[in-house]
C-alpha cells in the first residue's frame, strides 16, 4: 500500500505541467484564474491545443484518437488541467458522447463523429431532462415516430446546457409508448441542431448567465442511421453514460484551485484590523476545507486505483460518494472565494459594465466572478443526478435498504 | 499509488480476524472487562503467539519487521470488536518510544519481552494542567548521585495500572511550555515513591493517575537524549493517532453494520424502518463518513514514517480531524437510528459510541488539531 505517486506517474505529471505552462494561452489562464466561466472560444481553443497533442479525448483508447491513459493518469490530467487553471474539455464531447459511440456506435457513426468530437468541430449538448422528467428520467415523453428511414421527433427538452452553442444533440426519445416498462420504450438519437423544427430558447440562471436552454422539437426529421444502439434500448445507453467516468466528477482540482485563490486574495482584504488571512475564523474555515479535500482525494485515489486494477469498466458504487462530497466541496470553496470579497462581491458589476463600456474598472473582477460562480454552482448538487438521488442509489446499491 | 494489500498483509488481517471472531463476542468481552485488570491475559498470550505483540519491531528484537500498515490492520480488527487489551499502550506507544529513542541495550533487553507478552508498558506523559499541549511538562527530574529523582504527577495514563514499566516524561531543564528540556525515563512500576490510582475510562478501558515523589531512576533507564525528548514524544503521539484512527474505523464499520441490520429488521407502522427515506439518507451519510474516516486512517498510516516533519505533522493533524469528525457523526447517528435501545448499557452500540468518544479526546481532539492546522494557513 503506497499513497505516493510512482516515479512514472510523477514524470507524467511534470510533463503535463510543462506542457500547460508552455501552451495554455496567457489570456485564457488569467480569465480562469480570476474565476471566469470559460467562453465557448476559450474552451474550443484549449481543447484543440490539447487535441493536437492527442490529449483532448483523455479517457478514450488510442484506436479512437485518445491517449490510452490509465485511470490514474486520467485523474492526474484532470487535476493538473483544473489547477493550471485551464478550461475543462467539453464533457458532452469527451466523457459522454465519445464513450457512448465507442461502446454502442455503428462503425460509420464512430468514423463520422469521434474525430470531430475530440477536436470540438462539433459542439455537443445533452437532450435528457424534460419538464416532467427530471430525477425520474424514464418518464420522458419526447416522441420519435418511425416514418420510412426517418424518425419524426416531437416534444421538449429542458435544462439543456449550451444548446445555443451546439451543433449536435444526443437525445433520449420515446419510440414505444406502449412498452410494458417505461425504460423499455426509449431510444438514443443523434440530432443535428440545424434541422428544421428545432427551437432553442434561453433560460437565464440565478447567476445572470445564459447557460441553460429549453429545446423544442416540432416535426424534426432524424435519419434512422443516427440512432445509437437498438431501437427501444436507449435506456441501456443512458445508464452506461451516467455511470461512465464518475471519478472525474469530484472536480477536486477545481476545489483546490479555488481554495488557493481564496488564500491569495485574502492577503489583500482586511478583517477586524488585520489581513483576512490572519483572521482565526477564516483560517479555521480554510483548514477544514483543506482537510475535507484531502480526505476526498484519498477516497478518489482508492476508487481510481481499484478501477486501475479491475479493468471491468463497471462504475464503483463509491463514485456516488465522490459526486456528493465533490460537489459539496465545490460549492463550499466557491462560497469561500465569494466571502473573501465581502461587500465587494455583491454588486453586479457585469451589468453596469455592459452599459458603460468606457468607464474605469469597478470593484475587483475576481469578487464579481466568485459570486457568479457561487450562484452557478448551486446547480452542481442538482445536475448529473441530484445528491439526493445519489443517496438513493447508495442506499439501494451499497446498503441494500 | 497503490491501495492493494500484499499477500502477507491479507494473511495477517485474516488471522487476526479469525482469532478475534473466536474470542471476542459482546458477552465474552463483558467477561474480560470483569477480570482484575479489565482485559484478558489469556488473549494477550494468544496475540503474542500470533506475532502481534512484536509486529512493528525489528526481527533482531524478536519482532516481525512490520510497518504502520500492518499495525493499521490489527487496530482496525481490534476496533471492530472493541478489544480491551493494552496493545496501544504497550506495542504502539511504549514500542515506539523504545524503537525511536531506546539504546541498543534497552531494545535488546525489552523489545523481545514485549513481543513475548511478558512486559506491559505505558506512556506516562499527560499532566492535568497540560490538556493536549505536548510541551506542557511540570514533572521534574533532577540529578542525584549517579541517577535521577522524579517528582510530579501524570494523568490519564492509558493502562498505567497494568504496566510493569512506564515511560515517564519529566522536565530536566527549561520552563513549563518549553519543548526543550524534556527527558524520557523508564520507571519501574514497583519503584519507591510511585503511587498509582487505577480507574476505568468511559469506554471501560483502563487508565491510571500517577504521582511521583522522590522516585529514583538509574542512569541506564534514561530513554534517549537528555532534554531532547520532545520530537520523540511527538512521534509517539503520532503513532498513537495512526493506531487509534484505524481502531475508530473498525468501530465505525461495526456501528454502521449494526445500524443497517437494525434498519432492515426493526418494524414500525407495519414495515422496516429502513423503508423511510430520511433514515436511508442518514445511513448513506454514515457510509460517506465511514469512507472519509477510512481514507484518513490510510493517510495517517502512510504518513507516520514520512521523514519531512512538517508534511507529516500536517497530514496527521488532518487525519485526526477527519477521523474525529467522521466517528462522531457515525456514532451519534448509530445511537439515534437505534432509538431507545441504542441508549442502553446492555446493547453494543453505546460501547462503540464511548470508545470513539474516548479516542476523539485522546492525543488532541478535533478542535485542537483543527486549530493547529489553522495556525499554519498562509
Amino acid at each position: 500500500m503506497d499513497l505516493r505517486f510512482t516515479a512514472d506517474e510523477l514524470a507524467f505529471r511534470d510533463e503535463l505541467r510543462e506542457f500547460f505552462a508552455a501552451n495554455l494561452p496567457q489570456n485564457i489562464r488569467e480569465r480562469m484564474r480570476l474565476g471566469h466561466a470559460p467562453s465557448k472560444e476559450d474552451t474550443v481553443t484549449w481543447q484543440r491545443i490539447l487535441n493536437r497533442h492527442g490529449w483532448a479525448a483523455y479517457s478514450w483508447p488510442k484506436e479512437y484518437g485518445g491517449p490510452g491513459w490509465t485511470p490514474v493518469q486520467r485523474m492526474i490530467f484532470l487535476e493538473e488541467n483544473q489547477l493550471a487553471p485551464a478550461p475543462e474539455v467539453s464533457s458532452f464531447n469527451i466523457t459522454m458522447i465519445g464513450p457512448v459511440l465507442i461502446q454502442f456506435g455503428a462503425e460509420e457513426q464512430k468514423q463520422r463523429f469521434l474525430p470531430r468530437a475530440a477536436n470540438i468541430d462539433d459542439w455537443w449538448c445533452q437532450g435528457f431532462s424534460e419538464p416532467g422528467a427530471g430525477s425520474d428520467l424514464a418518464s420522458l415523453k419526447t416522441a420519435a415516430k418511425l416514418d420510412g428511414d426517418h424518425y419524426i421527433v416531437n416534444g421538449q427538452k429542458i435544462w439543456t446546457s449550451t444548446a445555443h452553442h451546439a451543433d449536435w444533440c444526443f437525445c433520449l426519445v420515446r419510440t414505444d409508448p406502449q412498452a410494458p416498462k417505461r425504460q423499455q420504450g426509449i431510444s438514443f438519437l443523434l440530432i443535428d441542431m440545424k434541422t428544421s423544427g428545432i427551437t432553442v430558447r434561453p433560460i437565464i440562471s440565478i447567476d445572470g448567465s445564459h447557460h441553460l436552454n429549453e429545446v423544442f422539437f416540432d416535426h424534426v426529421r432524424v435519419p434512422v442511421s443516427l440512432r445509437v444502439g437498438e431501437e427501444n434500448r436507449g435506456w441501456d445507453v443512458a445508464k452506461f453514460l451516467l455511470g461512465h467516468e464518475r471519478t472525474g466528477i469530484a472536480r477536486l482540482g477545481k476545489s483546490k484551485e479555488r481554495v488557493k485563490f481564496a488564500r491569495e486574495s485574502a492577503r489583500d482584504m482586511r478583517a477586524n484590523g488585520r489581513p483576512l488571512i490572519e483572521d482565526p475564523a477564516f483560517r479555521h474555515r480554510i483548514a477544514q476545507l483543506e482537510t475535507d479535500i484531502k480526505a476526498l482525494e484519498i477516497t478518489q485515489m482508492r476508487v481510481v486505483s481499484a478501477h486501475d486494477r479491475s479493468h471491468d469498466g463497471k462504475p464503483d458504487p463509491l463514485s456516488s460518494v465522490l459526486k456528493v462530497r465533490g460537489t459539496e466541496l465545490l460549492q463550499a470553496t466557491t462560497e469561500l472565494a465569494m466571502d473573501v470579497g465581502g461587500p465587494l462581491s455583491m454588486p453586479d458589476w457585469a451589468q453596469e459594465l455592459a452599459a458603460l463600456s468606457n468607464e474605469p474598472e469597478l470593484g475587483p473582477e475576481w469578487a464579481t466572478e466568485a459570486t457568479r460562480s457561487y450562484l452557478f454552482l448551486r446547480a452542481a448538487s442538482i445536475y448529473g443526478g441530484t445528491n439526493e438521488i445519489q443517496k438513493n442509489i447508495l442506499s439501494k446499491a451499497v446498503l441494500g435498504l | 499509488m497503490d491501495f492493494e494489500l500484499s499477500e502477507e498483509q491479507r494473511m495477517l488481517r485474516d488471522s487476526v480476524e479469525r482469532l478475534l471472531a473466536d474470542h471476542y463476542g459482546f458477552d465474552k468481552r463483558r467477561g474480560y472487562l470483569a477480570e482484575p485488570e479489565g482485559w484478558s491475559r489469556a488473549l494477550w498470550a494468544q496475540y503474542a503467539e500470533l506475532g502481534l505483540l512484536g509486529l512493528p519491531f525489528a526481527e533482531d528484537h524478536g519482532g516481525f519487521g512490520g510497518g504502520p500498515i500492518e499495525v493499521m490492520l490489527v487496530m482496525e480488527a481490534f476496533g471492530r470488536v472493541l478489544a480491551l487489551e493494552p496493545y496501544l499502550a504497550t506495542v504502539v506507544l511504549g514500542g515506539t518510544a523504545l524503537r525511536l529513542a531506546g539504546s541498543d541495550a534497552q531494545k535488546t533487553a525489552l523489545l523481545p519481552r514485549v513481543a513475548k507478552g511478558d512486559l506491559i508498558l505505558a506512556f506516562a506523559h499527560g499532566e492535568r494542567q497540560a490538556r493536549y499541549d505536548l510541551s506542557d511538562v511540570m514533572t521534574t527530574a533532577k540529578r542525584k548521585g549517579s541517577g535521577w529523582v522524579l517528582d510530579g504527577a501524570k494523568t490519564v495514563v492509558l493502562h498505567g495500572d497494568s504496566a510493569q514499566r512506564l515511560v515517564v516524561s519529566a522536565r530536566t531543564s527549561g520552563e513549563r511550555d518549553d519543548p526543550d528540556g524534556i527527558t524520557l525515563f523508564f520507571v519501574d512500576a514497583a519503584a519507591n515513591g510511585l503511587a498509582r490510582r487505577s480507574y476505568p475510562m468511559r469506554d471501560g478501558t483502563r487508565a491510571a493517575e500517577l504521582s511521583l515523589s522522590d522516585v529514583k531512576v538509574r542512569e541506564e533507564d534514561v530513554l534517549g537524549e537528555i532534554g531532547a525528548a520532545f520530537p520523540v514524544i511527538e512521534r509517539i503521539v503520532e503513532a498513537g493517532i495512526a493506531a487509534t484512527a484505524a481502531e475508530a474505523v473498525g468501530a465505525m464499520e461495526a456501528m454502521h453494520e449494526m445500524t443497517l441490520e437494525y434498519l432492515k429488521t426493526r418494524q414500525q407502522f407495519g414495515r422496516p424502518i429502513g423503508d423511510n427515506q430520511a433514515l436511508q439518507h442518514r445511513a448513506t451519510e454514515m457510509l460517506m463518513e465511514l469512507e472519509r474516516g477510512r481514507s484518513m486512517a490510510m493517510l495517517v498510516a502512510m504518513m507516520v514514517d514520512e521523514p519531512d516533519a512538517t508534511e507529516r505533522a500536517r497530514n496527521i493533524a488532518m487525519a485526526k480531524v477527519g477521523v474525529g469528525q467522521a466517528s462522531k457523526f457515525v456514532s451519534q447517528n448509530a445511537v439515534q437510528l437505534h432509538g431507545g435501545i441504542g441508549m442502553t448499557e446492555e446493547y453494543a452500540i453505546g460501547h462503540y459510541f464511548r470508545r470513539c468518544m474516548v479516542i476523539e479526546h485522546t492525543f488532541g481532539d478535533t478542535a485542537h488539531h483543527l486549530s493547529r492546522l489553522a495556525d499554519q494557513v498562509r
